[in-house]
């Protein structure tokens, strides 16, 4: 769990997860693409590459060849972790 | 000093000169024989008088890794500029061209990436980066 809460703490790999949802599928060009014209991150390829493997480690990213590409594709399913955690809504209200 | 030429490494000559006159729609300058290669340089015909681009051989060494590298990460060769990106992409999608980024707002460009099936990415541009 350490490794998701560090991955989300960094606002570059919100951001990066924020394009993703966008449109899933994206090479490592047109997310730094993104970055730098959408968001004012001027990051180096190499930086935005590192960004990515704290992403992949924590799972809310897979990287896929395809062909002679790799793209990069999102997963929320490691976020629902932290609601089932600390639920949102009413709940506590609900049990009193 | 003028940039006149500029150049596309390509993997196979012939297969470029297709795609980058049948799909790409630019029109073949000169097509010379040269030892076991040829010299090919292809022009717009919106700019007939303009920068030729000459389809070389990709077959020093050095060029194929690099040329993988590149396209592995997404990143485009060179760039053409287009007057409508989303009208340009749906035309070439039709002749089965691949993109491997559909056009896309940045900022004050759209830019889309393509295939040009010789080892390259190309990248098609609308407005100016200013």
């Amino acid at each position: 769990m350490d490794d998701l809460y560090r991955a989300i703490a960094d606002p570059t790999r919100r951001a990066i997860l924020d394009e993703l949802v966008e449109r899933d599928g994206q090479s490592l060009f047109e997310i730094c693409g993104r970055l730098v014209m959408k968001h004012g991150i001027s990051s180096s390829r190499q930086a935005i590459s590192q960004h990515l493997e704290v992403l992949e480690a924590a799972g809310l990213v897979t990287v896929e060849r395809e062909g002679r590409y790799k793209f990069h594709w999102f997963h929320g399913e490691p976020l629902e972790a932290i609601t089932k955690r600390w639920p949102a809504g009413d709940k506590r209200r609900n049990d009193k | 000093m003028r940039i006149s030429l500029s150049s596309v490494p390509v993997d196979d000559q012939e297969k470029a000169l297709q795609f980058y006159t049948q799909k790409l729609g630019f029109q073949k300058m000169h097509d010379i024989p040269m030892g076991q290669h040829r010299w090919i340089t292809v022009v717009s015909p919106e700019a007939p008088d303009g920068t030729e681009l000459a389809l070389e051989p990709d077959e020093h060494p050095a060029v194929r890794p690099f040329k993988s590298a590149l396209m592995e990460d997404g990143i485009p060769f060179t760039a053409f500029e287009v007057s409508d990106v989303v009208a340009e992409h749906k035309r070439l999608e039709g002749l089965g061209v691949r993109f491997t980024q559909p056009p896309t707002e940045m900022g004050s460009v759209t830019t889309a990436v393509l295939d040009d099936t010789c080892g390259n990415l190309i990248m098609i541009m609308q407005g100016s980066m200013e």
